[in-house]
């Protein structure tokens, strides 16, 4: 099992390269839009892409939630369509879409016959500037989006577990805020709130738009200048840096919540990817990632599920292509009969293994074979490729270094990995949460405060 | 039209089009059915075999076999361990996949097509279909992982809701049967060897090919693949589907949402009415946002987050199903709102707005549908599992077109009759 994702973010963005091709094409606007445009001819289809770079981690407390709130209310009227007629118009087109909240950014896309690629542009071109938002339409949608929270969070033992983590690890930087809201910042929201974020942050210079498919980037260029090109840049909130100050001790907590079985997540904390040419570590905690929980052949499969079987699932994951601080997880659910205890001294052994030994020059070779095969694969999937680039342009690297990243991590070698094994996985920077699996009690809920948790 | 898309692009592009390719059929010598694509603009081979292997197969005291048997294919072959083949695919960059389901199992292959990876990418496949040890050991681990997982999902709100509403609707069938404690633990070594030899043969199987081979190479992987397998399969089907007296029932548990499902079985891959029910559900609860279910239960209310109707067609009679989650104190409003939504396209049908939508939708949405190999890969399997026209996708645009406000509401009465309704509310007060 993989160690849990933001819950809002549909795909996880490991160092994640691709084979050299002439594509894509990029351009700038005049208004500080970028436009990045794949072409690839293999079916009548395209996906449009608009990502800005407004996250949860730009919100402020008390207002948490507020980014994906917002993104719910996008598919609501503008001052030029009906409330509801978005969706309508890309369905009518035989089209798809949907959008998502992630720590760092606010992401929408379209799926559709080319042909209908021009309308999108213009859809979303028109959401970017002239939604009408209002009280009526907020307060039935945030009603929608606590539902939402119930579902992704308040019912999942495991969810709990993870926003526990990560507000036990984060005390000043804001990934301590869930992505989703506080509940009580939910139930507390205004449609005002929704409106400020949106005139802060939707702009022309916050934004770029992906597009991949059976496309022709000139069309697709000139198109976005016609409808993305009116809109006029605007200066934006200033960005505090918000950084966390140096963990000196092991942070524990537990939470409680009806389940059968426990389930640890250990997080470190670790650098983030910031030159791709000069950084290292980076590039060796990936690796380090893979070895550990890469595929069915990694160490953690091998020895934790299948050899010592002290694991009933186990994961390990490093995510360094993000706008704040990154961290490194292992995570797991120990087998019937064994105790969180012992899955803890296991995870922790297999770290110490590699710090003392370093990694196989096979296991090596294995997470190459893999990246290389991953990034063939992921050609058959134009939305693979969008959101590859989407996602490493959210972090600030720019698709341009898609090759690099590959080449990098087919670099790194094994005392590199030990090395980083050695110096991030101290106690002093660790984070633990557990789940404390209770019976179910289900008289619980008739208590006065049962109905929202937070 | 999509031969038109075909020939247009061709001139375009120095590339075919995915949306243009065609579907070769043939039998194997072994007894296979096989169905096959090439398109050589990725260097990817994907090949899927499919057996009447599911669920559906497996007696209730032995729930949980169909599953088993296909997971531990991979658990040693021949003279391979588990670790060796793990290692030697991911050596490959190959990727197994594959499932039980209710009617199928499923053994699929992601591989590179060059070459040296291909050919040992096919022979690793072909070796954990045709000899699989089942070593014990193996086995009694994955029956406690199992059976860990059994316990867990037992207090898990969504897994309760889906168990108890499949166990509902198929009274007396193995499609209501859930693996249980008992029965993963009743299952020995014996009883996959057994079923693998009973539903793993060639002359059931079901082999798809898509990707940068030639026919006469995909000749000859089908025929590798399928000729060693044991000598059983056919024509197996599971045994007839009785339909469920209307009935709500009521589970507690202390979640903060409550779980509704609402259905019944409804229709089998083959039911002429097919088109009618996948057309008119679009409009009812398949369609997203577009969709009345979503307009009334979350757009205007506010009660969930997702909100959905389907109809799962089998090899019998798969479900109907209206799925939704709510805050527990106002579940009984939103099954009101349910019921008035069902009620209503029940009577009247879709509006000709609806319907038009909804086929504008699902024929201009069809380059969707086929714009990978994965997608394609996986009509090609359902093709040859069900038994659908070769012509299916070709047909697809014409059989969606011609469906009338008038077939959707009869087909809706025949198959979605309020007598056999049966609702379950996990997490209710």
């Amino acid at each position: 099992m993989k160690p849990l994702l933001a819950p809002l973010v549909l795909l996880a963005f490991a160092v994640a390269p691709a084979p050299t091709l002439a594509n894509p094409f990029e351009t700038r606007l005049a208004n500080g839009l970028r436009v990045i445009v794949k072409e690839d001819p293999r079916a009548p289809t395209a996906v449009h892409m608009v990502w800005y770079r407004a996250g949860s981690m730009d919100e402020k407390d008390g207002t948490s939630g507020v980014a994906h709130a917002l993104e719910h209310l996008m598919f609501k009227g503008t001052r030029n369509l009906k409330s509801g007629e978005f969706n309508k118009r890309v369905a009518e087109a035989g089209g798809r879409d949907n959008a998502f909240t992630s720590r760092d950014y606010t992401a929408y896309f379209q799926i559709v016959p080319k042909g209908a690629l021009p309308e999108m542009m213009k859809l979303e071109a028109d959401r970017m500037a002239n939604l009408t938002l209002d009280a009526k339409e907020f307060a039935a949608e945030i009603k929608v989006v606590m539902e939402e929270r119930r579902l992704r969070t308040d019912d999942n033992p495991q969810a709990l577990v993870y926003e526990t983590l990560n507000s036990t690890m984060f005390q000043a930087h804001p990934y301590r805020r869930p992505i989703i809201g506080w509940m009580d910042d939910l139930e507390h929201m205004t449609w005002q709130d929704a409106r400020a974020w949106y005139r802060a942050w939707y702009a022309p210079n916050n934004a770029y738009v992906v597009v991949a498919g059976d496309v022709d980037h000139r069309e697709v260029f000139r198109l976005a200048q016609k409808y993305y090109g009116p809109h006029k840049a605007k200066p934006l909130p200033e960005r505090k840096p918000q950084n966390e100050p140096q963990q000196a001790g092991i942070r524990r907590v537990s939470v409680k919540a009806p389940a059968k079985l426990p389930y640890i997540a250990m997080s470190w904390k670790a650098p983030r990817l910031r030159d791709v040419q000069k950084d290292r570590d980076p590039y060796a905690l990936e690796v380090l990632a893979a070895v550990l929980d890469g595929h069915d052949a990694s160490r953690f499969a091998k020895n934790l599920v299948r050899g010592s079987k002290v694991a009933q699932s186990a994961g390990a994951g490093y995510d360094g292509t993000l706008r704040g601080e990154a961290s490194f997880t292992l995570d797991g659910q120990p087998a019937e009969g064994k105790t969180v205890a012992e899955l803890e001294a296991a995870l922790r052994a297999e770290i110490k293994r590699i710090q003392d030994e370093g990694v196989s020059a096979e296991e090596l070779a294995r997470v190459k074979t893999q990246s290389v095969a991953a990034q063939i694969y992921k050609r058959d999937s134009l939305m693979a490729q969008a959101m590859e680039i989407g996602g490493l342009e959210a972090a600030g690297v720019s698709w341009r270094d898609i090759d690099v990243l590959l080449e990098k991590l087919k670099s790194v070698s094994s005392d590199e990995v030990q090395a980083v094994a050695k110096k991030y996985f101290s106690d002093d920077t660790l984070s633990i949460a557990v789940l404390d699996p209770q019976p179910l009690d289900n008289d619980k809920h008739k208590k006065p405060s049962g109905a929202v948790r937070h | 039209m999509r031969i038109l898309i075909f020939f247009l692009l061709s001139f375009l592009t120095p590339t075919f089009a995915l949306a243009g390719v065609k579907i070769e059929h043939w039998t194997a010598p072994s007894g296979a059915k096989v169905y096959f694509i090439e398109t050589r603009l990725l260097p990817i081979l994907d090949v899927q075999i499919d057996f009447a292997g599911g669920g559906a197969f497996v007696p209730a005291a032995k729930a949980g076999l169909a599953g088993l048997t296909r997971n531990l294919l991979e658990a040693g072959a021949a003279d391979l361990d588990e670790e060796k083949i793990s290692g030697r695919l991911v050596d490959l960059g190959a990727r197994l996949g594959g499932g039980a389901d209710s009617d199928r199992a499923s053994v699929s292959l992601r591989t590179l097509s060059t070459q040296a990876e291909r050919e040992a990418a096919l022979e690793l496949m072909r070796t954990v279909l045709s000899a699989p040890t089942f070593p014990q050991a193996v086995l009694e681990r994955e029956k406690g992982r199992s059976i860990a997982g059994i316990r867990e999902a037992e207090t898990r709100p969504d897994a309760i809701a889906g168990k108890r509403f499949a166990a509902a609707i198929y009274p007396d069938h193995p499609y209501g049967v859930s693996p249980s404690v008992d029965s993963v633990s009743a299952i020995t070594r014996d009883d996959l060897v057994a079923f693998h030899r009973q539903h793993y043969g060639a002359r059931g199987a079901v082999v798809s090919i898509i990707g940068d081979v030639s026919r006469a190479e995909a000749e000859a992987i089908a025929q590798r693949l399928t000729e060693a397998l044991p000598s059983g399969g056919g024509d197996l089907v599971p045994p007839p589907v009785k339909k469920p007296l209307r009935q709500t029932i009521k589970i507690p548990h202390p979640a903060v949402q409550s779980h509704v499902h609402v259905g019944l079985p409804a229709i089998s891959r083959s039911d002429p009415d097919y088109f009618p029910l996948l057309v008119g559900n679009y409009s009812l609860g398949g369609g997203g946002f577009v969709s009345r279910l979503m307009k009334e239960v979350r757009e205007k209310r506010g009660y969930a987050y997702s909100v959905h109707s389907y109809f799962a067609p089998r090899k019998l009679e798969g479900p109907f199903e209206i799925g939704l989650q709510t805050k527990r104190e106002q579940v009984d409003a939103a099954l009101k709102v349910v019921d008035q939504v069902l009620t209503d396209y029940m009577a009247k049908g879709p509006t000709p707005q609806e319907l038009a939508a909804a086929k504008k939708n699902m024929v201009d949405g069809l380059a969707l549908r086929m714009d990978s190999n994965a997608k394609l890969l996986g009509y090609l399997s359902a093709i040859g599992f069900y038994g659908l026209p070769l012509t299916y996708l070709d047909d697809f645009p014409a059989r969606v077109k011609a469906v009338t406000i008038e077939q959707v509401k009869a087909a809706f009465a025949r198959h979605v009759k309020p007598e056999n309704l049966v609702t379950v509310v996990v997490a209710a007060d």
